[in-house]
């Protein structure tokens, strides 16, 4: 057992920081957010194509990287940290996991490799059920032409942009995954405009709209481990989001002078600090171990148990993190021209997909108590 | 980053597993669980009895060097001991502040005639030590030693003073201390580590009775009293004992970790019993304290393999290790808050139920966890001046 990063994850990391450091100021960020298609086609293709990221967790047979949840969850919590403006976590993270874990053989050779070479986006409902996709309003039918599909789905992350959406719907009791080219007939788009600018989110409404099956079998199972994987992409993503709050705060009380000195010395200042430390490095501790765990071929219910923990600690910490970073900034941090707000808001909007803490710890707490699964 | 176990890693533990198995039985029993944090004064006798089992098995200070007839496992080899021996049940070591503190000490710090006179008894668990460090005015400013030491004309140091807080004193024969030797020094220097026997005429031991009821902890007074050994130069006693300091964050992390799982499943099976396990207020809160267990698990492997977080280079002590203690003290605390929760009335009255019991300790015990070893207070500060390099507090030079 080691828990170290390995050279090559070291590398990925260092290098991922270093590109979003450059590419990703407040300034640039900012830019993107106030444009309507909020994200940069530049940066995007540079993601896709020069870096690769796109394609971290997807297999080399499918033109991937061929790396998995530690690499994917490093670059995440960068991008996080950078507030990245992209469809990286709808393609790279949400879609990825979905068409690697859920889809048959078929539609992995048809997505992923333009999947992981950017070319493609990709997107998937996103919704605040615990019991994710299950749950889905959307009905498919088969006729001599295929299948068709009808229904809403409220959420779609970065659903404007995508080439093509994973629809899980519900077809004679069971569940089933979809495929969805969004410039087919009957695919209706509709940008929300949201609080985080950030992140944006399309509202699709589908009318016997052309599909393409594509599960694998045991569907179910494989999209619980799809969720797992999904709810460590967005606890790495607040992870370091918590993390930028508490180096904003950290630098502002350094400079701020009140009393004659800088309220960085005041104790009330510092522990109110400290205790944002404590709180990023224990959910770094959490997300960091699901990570090295989903990389160990688990159990589904310990990955989806410890994801679940990592991802109520990630949510409650970003929270925190982000309305501390509002009150050590004082007035500014009320103010729309200083950072803690974006956080904040980013904090607000990635509360409750697949769960909000209380229902996570409700799925722990079931397999603690009634199961046993857990020990 | 690999959490997979090595097969060399499983056959480990299972021999360890096996060993408790078989010894951890008969009289023993009864040890089990027993003697931890809250608990230390259960069993003196027949825990001291233990120490000489382990040894005779080899496993008592299994990470010393194999010079000394020790097993000098690697890290992850201790971690695994600590784990299963946790998991069996083992009883909390008495020989702690010998194996874990005053050892390595003076495998680090001592002479060879110290390594020799003292290690063999520790190894062979047959001569328990105590730590005299806080005194009344020297508790988070441990540095404010006012004991005094001199050496008299023949060569012997003596003592006058009072040492506080000193765990399991009436059951140890030995005693560590930091005086002052030099009476017009301040702070950190003219401070002297010096190693003393606990039966002479010049020492004297009150127990402490805890807000628990227990007596776990001691107040020691020396008049007089003679050290037969000194460790390091004198006036350079801080700096041994900040070399032991750093010891004690160590590979035992991850057996108390066992330890706080066992709790939390008592919590689980009182819960059950009393139908709170139906509470969903409750269920929350367990559910909290279970993922708590996973990323003390997590931080005490990152400490352990030095793994990255943000800036890891520009820092002696990991991020992660800053934060350890703090995390773990109040986690205990909320999890001691948690048990009397789902206990209800029958927390009200002192238990017959030994796990139920186990649970009012943790309550009322455990408000010592953010206490001792660095307040609560203490550690932000360590973890805002150390971690974040906010301005330091005053300290006098």
């Amino acid at each position: 057992m080691n828990f170290a990063l390995t050279e090559d994850q070291v590398m990925i990391r260092d290098a991922a920081d270093t590109f979003l450091r450059e590419s990703c100021s407040s300034e640039a960020v900012r830019a993107v957010m106030a444009t309507d298609a909020g994200f940069d086609p530049l940066l995007w293709r540079r993601i896709g194509q020069e870096l690769g990221w796109c394609g971290i967790a997807v297999a080399e047979r499918h033109g991937g990287l061929g790396l998995g949840p530690v690499e994917l969850m490093l670059v995440q919590e960068l991008a996080g940290y950078r507030l990245l403006c992209a469809p990286f976590f709808a393609s790279a993270c949400l879609a990825t996991s979905l068409l690697c874990e859920t889809a048959d053989e078929t539609a992995q050779a048809q997505w992923l490799p333009g999947l992981a070479a950017g070319e493609l986006v990709l997107s998937a409902a996103l919704d605040s059920d615990p019991q994710a996709w299950t749950n889905t309003a959307v009905v498919a039918q088969a006729d001599a032409q295929g299948w068709q599909l009808s229904g809403l789905v409220p959420r779609v992350p970065d659903g404007s942009v995508a080439d093509r959406l994973l629809v899980v719907a519900r077809t004679e009791g069971e569940l089933g995954l979809f495929s969805v080219d969004c410039q087919a007939p009957g695919v209706s788009r509709k940008a929300l405009q949201t609080w985080d600018a950030s992140r944006r989110f399309a509202q699709v409404e589908l009318s016997a709209a052309a599909a393409q099956r594509c599960d694998a079998p045991d569907f179910p199972d494989r999209l619980r481990r799809a969720a797992a994987l999904v709810r460590l992409y967005l606890a790495a993503e607040q992870l370091g989001g918590a993390q930028r709050c508490l180096d904003l705060s950290v630098a502002y009380v350094q400079e701020r002078k009140q009393f004659g000195r800088v309220i960085g010395a005041f104790q009330a200042v510092k522990h109110r600090c400290a205790e944002m430390m404590v709180r990023c490095e224990a959910t770094r501790s959490a997300v960091y171990g699901a990570a090295a765990l989903a990389a160990s071929a688990p159990d589904l219910v310990a990955l989806e148990a410890e994801t679940a923990a990592a991802r109520s600690l990630a949510t409650e910490a970003l929270h925190y993190c982000a309305g501390e970073a509002i009150q050590l900034h004082g007035g500014v941090g009320f103010t729309w021209e200083y950072d803690p707000q974006l956080f904040f808001k980013r904090g607000q909007a990635s509360a409750h997909w697949l769960g909000t803490p209380q229902e996570l710890r409700g799925l722990i707490a079931a397999r603690l108590i009634d199961s046993g699964e857990l020990a | 980053m690999n959490l997979n176990p090595t097969p060399a890693d499983e056959a480990f533990r299972a021999e360890i597993a096996a060993w408790m198995q078989a010894h951890l039985v008969g009289k023993f029993a009864v040890l089990k669980h027993r003697g931890g944090p809250g608990d230390e004064d259960a069993y003196p006798e027949l825990r001291r009895e233990w120490e000489q089992v382990l040894a005779a098995g080899g496993w008592t200070c299994v990470g010393w060097p194999q010079r000394f007839g020790c097993r000098g496992l690697s890290i992850e080899q201790q971690v695994i001991y600590h784990e299963e021996y946790a998991r069996a049940g083992g009883p909390g070591r008495m020989g702690h502040i010998g194996e874990g503190l005053i050892g390595p000490t003076l495998i680090a710090f001592g002479n060879e005639a110290q390594q020799q006179r003292f290690l063999p008894d520790i190894i062979a668990g047959k001569v328990f030590w105590a730590q005299g460090y806080s005194e009344p005015a020297a508790g988070s400013d441990l540095a404010n030693v006012q004991t005094r030491c001199w050496q008299e004309a023949d060569g012997r140091w003596r003592l006058q003073g009072q040492k506080v807080w000193t765990s399991l004193a009436h059951e140890s024969e030995w005693i560590f201390v930091l005086a002052r030797n030099d009476p017009d020094s301040r702070g950190r220097h003219g401070l002297s580590f010096l190693l003393l026997p606990l039966d002479q005429p010049g020492v004297e031991i009150r127990p402490i009775r805890q807000l628990s009821g227990s007596c776990e902890f001691n107040e020691v007074f020396f008049d007089g009293a003679i050290a037969e050994d000194l460790v390091g130069e004198p006036g350079a006693g801080w700096q041994v004992a900040m070399g032991l300091l750093a010891a004690e964050r160590g590979v035992s992390t991850l057996g108390q970790q066992m330890h706080f799982a066992h709790e939390l499943k008592l919590v689980i099976k009182a819960a059950k019993a009393t139908g709170k396990a139906s509470d969903p207020l409750i269920r929350d809160r367990i559910a909290q304290a279970w993922s708590g267990l996973r990323v003390m698990r997590y931080n005490a492997l990152r400490m352990l393999s030095g793994a990255a977080g943000a800036d890891e280079a520009s820092m002696s002590l990991g991020r992660e290790a800053l934060i350890y203690k703090y995390h773990w003290s109040n986690w205990h605390r909320d999890l001691g808050e948690l048990a009397m929760a789902v206990l209800g009335p029958l927390g009200d009255v002192p238990a017959q139920d030994i796990d139920v019991l186990r649970l009012q300790q943790v309550y009322f015990f455990s408000r010592a966890d953010t206490i001792y070893g660095g307040t609560n207070e203490i550690q932000l500060n360590q973890i805002a001046e150390r971690g974040l390099g906010l301005p330091r507090e005053p300290r006098p030079q």
